[in-house]
């Protein structure tokens, strides 16, 4: 994402049209990121249940990980996680590793 | 038009303090939202304003406010829904206003602000000295340093039409007591052709309920720089609005000022830097009396304070030998000196210039500042005392 310069932006730094976060990205200020390691995730929904951004979505398809076929899977959408570590936090299964922003 | 008429709305002249001219200047201007709140030296301004709005001359909303914290606040919120503002302050109470002074500035508000300059507390002093103003230098204001109730009356004037081109907040300021309280000939323009000078503009950051926008929102790491920077490139550029704004002034009022005003120097080898009006009014004098004695002397006066005027002042600096800055507020625990003195010296060491210069603190809490001391400054100055601090009028 590139963000506008100094004579891009209004002066005193006025918002000149409406926003939400359909626009407005706000994943930036994250400093650790959650990565879920499919073959460990046992699929119990735990981190989707707790992530209090609603940032983890659940995939539907068929999935087959070390053998075993499975319905779902889950992702986590960058652009908005705030890397709160709560998902990880939960996670019986500890599958949900925090990796320090690249 | 009679002969009679016409000399009806020649010239008024008006024997005012400078604070009342101050208030007649917020007259002439039109102003639509004026925030009061009193404190010494400033309350005769706000008195005589509330006079004026009593009496119908000035069609002003008067906000009586709880503190200096809610007159800035107060009038940051009407800038921004589009009016002509004023309020003025002093002290304490310009401190009291410090947090909100970088909110005006950083919503690029064009108020304009009067400050008869007085000591700060502790100990409580009600005279006069720049400390005030002085503690306000990083906060993002135009700020002007007048030396008559003439030039107060005629700077405030100007602030308006500077504050709404280069869209930043203006702070008038001068001597406390010393001048917001005598009195002086004040020869006051036409209000008539004051507002067709300060023409209503359109600003493109003001809330409007067809357009709305979001002010003073929050910026993240990734944004706040930038808005920042924007107020410092404002104000640099603000010196030329500040001298083409002076210059179409005295075009058509007759009275120019310049951003720095000079006595003597035209050959002098010593120079004293001042501002404010009982400083240059004194270094003017004893640079007389220096000349007599066979001492070169000059004086500059400062004008402008924030946006520094570096090239006027190198201009002047150029000849000369050695300079003092004359400070009416301590910089505590600075490098060496008082707050201008600071500025001159980076100003010439940016430069790569190596002029000698003294600091002189003088005038704190009103102390009073005899001419003789400044024809002892110039003595110094020739007798080759070089780069220190010298507490003026202090017992030591
Ligand atoms: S780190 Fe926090 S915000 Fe990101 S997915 Fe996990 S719970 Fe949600
Ligand atoms: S909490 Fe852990 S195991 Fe459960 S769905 Fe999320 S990642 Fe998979």
């Amino acid at each position: 994402m590139s963000l506008p310069r100094v004579h891009e932006i209004p002066i005193g730094g006025i918002i000149t049209e409406p926003g939400s976060s359909r626009k407005n990205l706000t994943g930036g200020w994250r400093s650790l990121k959650p990565i879920i390691h499919d073959d460990r995730c046992i699929r119990c929904r735990i981190c989707w249940t707790y992530c209090p951004e609603g940032t983890i979505k659940e995939i539907k398809g068929e999935f087959v990980v070390k053998g075993r076929k499975y319905q779902y899977k889950y992702e986590i959408d960058y652009n908005y996680c705030k890397g709160c570590g709560i998902c990880a936090h939960e996670c019986p299964t500890k599958a949900i590793e925090m990796v320090p922003e690249a | 038009m009679t002969a009679a008429a016409a000399l009806q709305k020649a010239k008024t002249t008006l024997a005012l303090t400078s604070n009342y001219a101050v208030a007649y200047a917020v007259k002439a201007a039109d102003v639509d939202v004026v925030a009061v709140y009193p404190i010494t030296p400033q309350t005769t301004i706000v008195e005589k304003i509330a006079e004026f709005v009593d009496d119908g001359e000035l069609n002003a909303d008067l906000i009586h406010v709880e503190s200096e914290h809610s007159a800035m606040s107060a009038v940051v919120g009407a800038a921004a829904a589009g009016a002509r503002v004023f309020t003025a302050t002093s002290s304490q109470g310009l401190e009291l206003m410090h947090e909100v002074l970088h909110i005006a500035s950083g919503l690029r508000l064009p108020i304009v602000m009067a400050v008869p300059a007085r000591a700060l507390s502790a100990p409580i002093s009600i005279h006069g000295d720049y400390s005030d103003v002085m503690n306000t230098r990083d906060t993002g204001w135009i700020t002007y340093i007048a030396s008559s109730a003439q030039e107060v009356y005629d700077t405030v004037i100007q602030a308006y039409k500077v504050a709404e081109t280069a869209l930043l907040p203006v702070m008038v300021s001068y001597d406390g007591f010393l001048m917001s309280h005598t009195t002086e000939p004040v020869e006051l323009n036409d209000e008539e052709e004051v507002r067709r000078f300060l023409p209503r503009k359109d600003r493109p950051n003001v809330l409007r309920p067809e357009k709305p926008i979001t002010m003073g929102a929050f910026a993240m790491p990734d944004w706040y720089y930038e808005i920042k920077y924007q107020v410092q490139e404002a104000l640099m550029g603000s010196l030329k609005v500040v001298e083409e704004v002076d210059a179409e002034y005295g075009k058509i009022f007759g009275r120019s000022y310049g951003i720095v005003q000079t006595y003597r120097m035209e050959d002098a080898d010593y120079a004293i830097i001042a501002y404010g009006g009982a400083a240059f009014g004194n270094a003017r004098e004893a640079a007389d009396i220096a000349r007599e004695k066979g001492i070169k002397a000059g004086a500059i006066r400062l004008r402008v304070w924030r946006p520094f005027p570096t090239s006027h002042l190198l201009k002047q600096l150029a000849g000369v030998k050695a300079f003092a800055v004359v400070d009416r507020a301590i910089a505590f625990g600075s490098s060496g000196g008082g707050p201008v003195f600071l500025d001159v010296a980076a100003a010439l060491w940016m430069n790569g210039i190596d002029i000698p210069g003294l600091s002189v603190i003088h005038g704190i809490g009103q102390r009073s500042m005899y001419v003789e001391d400044f024809v002892k400054i110039y003595e110094m100055l020739k007798s080759g005392e070089r780069n220190k601090v010298i507490y003026m009028g202090l017992r030591l």
